[in-house]
C-alpha cells in the first residue's frame, strides 16, 4: 500500500538560508507521525511546505501519489490535507460553534448563490452543518461552551477549538502545529486523548509539529527529528530515545526535555 | 418574537418611505427635500458597496471611481447609442463589476493601509481618465442627457416615460428609494447567508479562512464586484437625475464620505451605511447656518462621534438593550 502522504526530498531556501534541506519520510494512513527538533531547526517551515501555505524550492510532496506542493493551500485543504495553527489562529468575533460551521464549507452541496436564494440543497447545507458542528464540538468536549464567543475562551479550549475547525473540514491528513504548546499537564493529556481518538474513532492520519516531547513519545507511533533543516533520525519512540544523534542534538539546551 | 419586531420595523420603514415622505413634502410644500432624499437613497447604495469591502475586512475608498464610471457608462450609452436607461443601469452596474474584477485582482492581495492607499487613487485615477478620454467629452462632460423613456415588456408599460411626467421628482425619489431597499435586501442576504459567514471569515483570519479551504482570493473579488455593482448604479441613477456628468461629478471626498457613512452608521450593522448617509448628509447641510465653521463644527462632530461610538450610531440601540438586560 502507498503511503497517504511522501515527503520527497523537500527543500527550502530564503536567499542565502537553508531553512529545510532535503527532508524525506513517509506517512502511513491511520498514522500518528510527529515531527521534533529543537528550536529553529525547520520544524515550522517543513510544516507549511507539507500544507502548501509556502512554496517548495526543491522536492515535492505527494498526498495519496499525487503531487500536492506548490498548489494554493485552499486547493490542498480540498484534497483533504488540513493543517491547524500555532498560537490562537481563530476566527475570533465569531461564536464557538460558528467558527466550526463555517469550516464546514469543503462539505457545501449548495453554491455560493444557492445560499443567497435559500436553494433546498443550501437548507440542507445549513442543517447538516449544524448537526456536524455539534458533534465535533461534543467529540472534542466543547459542547458546553459552543454559544461563547471564541475571543473569550482561554488558551486550552483556543486549541480544542483550532482542532474542530480542523476537523469540520472533513480531512483525511491533520497536520497539528504543535498543538500541546503553553498548556499544563492535564490540559495536554486531554488533549493526547484526543488526538488519539481522532485517529481511533475518526480514522484522521495525524501528523505534528511539536516541542513538549513526553507528550510526544507518549502519542507518536513513529517520530522525525530535524535539526539544522535536515532529517538526522527517524524511528518509533523508543528508537528516538536511545538515538546518539538525537541526544547530541538536545543536550546542552534542554538535557531533560528528551523525557527519558 | 424577533420575527415580529423585524417584520414591524420593515413595515415602518416602508410606511415613512413611501406614505409619510410624500405626504409630508405635500403637506408642506417642500419639493426640493424630494431631491435631497433621493440623494441620501442613491449615495446610501453606493455606502453600502463600501460596507460590503469593510466587512471582507479592507477599508474602500474608491467607490467614487465606479460611482464615476457607472455614470459615464449610462451616459454614453444613452446619449450615444440611444439605450434606453433602464437597460443602461444594470449594465453600468455590470460594467462596473468587471472593472473591479481586474483592478481587484492585484489590489485585493494588499491589506490595510495599503489597500486603501491604492483606493483612494483609483477615484483620482477615473477623474483623469474621465478628462482624458474623447468618450467621456473631457472636462464638457455629458450634458442635456434625456430623462429616462418608457420601460415596457410585451406591449405593458412597466415604468413610464419621465419626461412625460408630472411630478418627475417624486418618480425620481421612488425609483431611488425602491433601487436602495433592493439593495439593502440583498445585502442583508448576503450577510445573513452562508457568502456573508464567509466573508466574515476573511476579515478575522485570511489564513484560517485558506486552510479550510476557503478559496479567499476569487471570495475578495466578488465581494469588490458586488461593491463595484453597488457604486456602478447609484453613479447611473445620478447621472439620469442630474441629466449630466462631468469628471468632478464624483471626486475623493466623496469616496470618503461613502467610507464615513459606514464608519458612522456602525460597520457591524447592514443598515448602518443608510444611517449613515442620511445622518451625514442632512448633518452638513443643517449645519449650512453656521457658515464658515460649518466644515469645523462638522468634522469636531465627526471625530467625536468616532471616538465615543466607534461602532457607529445603530450601536446605541445594542447598548440600550444591553442596559435593559442589565
Amino acid at each position: 500500500m502507498t503511503p497517504i502522504l511522501q515527503i520527497k526530498g523537500v527543500s527550502k531556501r530564503y536567499g542565502g538560508l537553508t531553512a529545510v534541506n532535503n527532508v524525506s519520510f513517509d506517512v502511513a494512513k491511520g498514522e500518528i507521525i510527529s515531527v521534533i527538533g529543537p528550536n529553529g531547526a525547520g520544524k515550522s517551515t517543513l510544516f507549511k511546505l507539507i500544507s502548501s501555505f509556502v512554496g517548495t524550492s526543491s522536492g515535492e510532496v505527494l498526498f495519496k501519489g499525487e503531487r500536492i506542493s506548490d498548489l494554493a493551500p485552499h486547493v490542498v485543504a480540498r484534497r483533504g490535507v488540513v493543517r491547524t495553527f500555532q498560537e490562537t489562529t481563530i476566527f475570533r468575533s465569531m461564536t464557538v460553534r460558528e467558527n466550526v460551521i463555517v469550516a464546514h464549507h469543503l462539505r457545501s452541496k449548495a453554491t455560493l448563490a444557492g445560499f443567497f436564494f435559500g436553494t433546498a440543497a443550501a437548507r440542507a447545507d445549513v442543517q447538516t452543518f449544524g448537526a456536524s458542528a455539534d458533534d465535533i464540538l461534543g467529540f472534542l468536549g466543547l459542547g458546553d461552551i459552543r454559544d461563547e464567543l471564541a475571543s473569550n475562551l482561554p488558551q486550552g479550549h483556543l486549541r480544542a477549538l483550532g482542532m474542530a475547525i480542523g476537523l469540520a473540514t472533513g480531512p483525511e491528513v491533520l497536520l497539528l502545529d504543535e498543538p500541546f504548546a503553553g498548556m499544563n499537564h492535564d490540559e495536554t493529556m486531554r488533549m493526547v486523548s484526543n488526538v488519539r481518538r481522532l485517529r481511533d474513532e475518526r480514522g484522521v492520519t495525524v501528523l505534528l509539529v511539536e516541542h513538549d516531547m513526553p507528550a510526544v513519545m507518549k502519542i507518536s507511533d513513529r517520530i522525525v527529528v530535524i535539526n539544522f533543516g535536515q532529517k538526522i533520525a527517524e524511528g518509533t519512540p523508543a528508537e528516538i530515545q536511545n538515538n546518539e544523534q538525537v541526544i547530541e542534538a538536545y543536550l546542552g539546551s534542554e538535557d531533560d526535555a528528551i523525557g527519558m | 418574537m424577533k420575527n415580529t419586531t423585524k417584520i414591524a420595523g420593515v413595515g415602518i420603514f416602508l410606511l415613512i418611505v413611501f406614505v409619510m415622505v410624500p405626504w409630508a413634502i405635500a403637506a408642506s410644500g417642500r419639493w426640493d427635500f424630494y431631491y435631497t432624499l433621493t440623494s441620501v437613497a442613491l449615495l446610501s447604495i453606493a455606502s453600502a458597496g463600501v460596507w460590503l469591502t469593510f466587512y471582507i475586512g479592507r477599508i474602500n475608498i474608491g467607490q467614487g471611481a465606479y460611482t464615476l464610471a457607472g455614470g459615464y457608462v449610462s451616459a454614453v450609452l444613452v446619449t450615444q447609442a440611444g439605450v434606453n436607461f433602464w437597460l443602461t443601469l444594470p449594465l453600468a452596474g455590470l460594467f462596473c463589476a468587471a472593472l473591479s474584477v481586474l483592478i481587484g485582482l492585484p489590489i485585493l492581495r494588499l491589506r490595510g493601509v495599503y489597500f486603501a492607499m491604492i483606493t483612494l487613487v483609483l477615484t483620482e485615477v477615473a477623474r483623469l481618465t474621465a478628462l482624458a478620454l474623447p468618450i467621456t467629452q473631457g472636462a464638457k462632460g455629458i450634458t442635456s442627457i434625456p430623462l429616462p423613456r418608457e420601460l415596457s415588456l410585451f406591449g405593458m408599460t412597466l415604468i413610464p416615460d419621465f419626461a412625460r411626467l408630472e411630478n418627475p421628482k417624486l418618480a425620481f425619489y421612488l425609483m431611488a428609494v425602491i433601487l436602495m431597499i433592493a439593495s439593502y435586501a440583498a445585502l442583508y442576504r448576503i450577510v445573513n447567508s452562508r457568502l456573508g459567514h464567509l466573508c466574515r471569515s476573511l476579515q478575522q483570519n485570511e489564513e484560517l479562512a485558506s486552510s479550510i479551504g476557503v478559496n479567499i482570493s476569487y471570495l475578495r473579488v466578488l465581494a469588490y464586484a458586488i461593491s463595484s455593482f453597488y457604486g456602478g448604479i447609484a453613479g447611473a441613477s445620478f447621472v439620469a437625475i442630474s441629466q449630466s456628468i462631468y469628471p468632478s461629478s464624483f471626486q475623493v471626498a466623496d469616496s470618503v464620505n461613502f467610507m464615513l457613512n459606514c464608519f458612522l452608521g456602525g460597520l457591524g450593522f447592514v443598515f448602518g451605511p443608510m444611517l449613515g448617509t442620511l445622518v451625514l448628509y442632512f448633518g452638513w447641510d443643517l449645519l449650512f447656518t453656521t457658515g464658515r465653521y460649518q466644515l469645523l463644527i462638522y468634522s469636531s462632530l465627526l471625530i467625536a462621534l468616532m471616538m465615543l461610538l466607534p461602532n457607529g450610531l445603530l450601536s446605541l440601540n445594542q447598548l440600550r438593550g444591553k442596559g435593559m438586560r442589565k
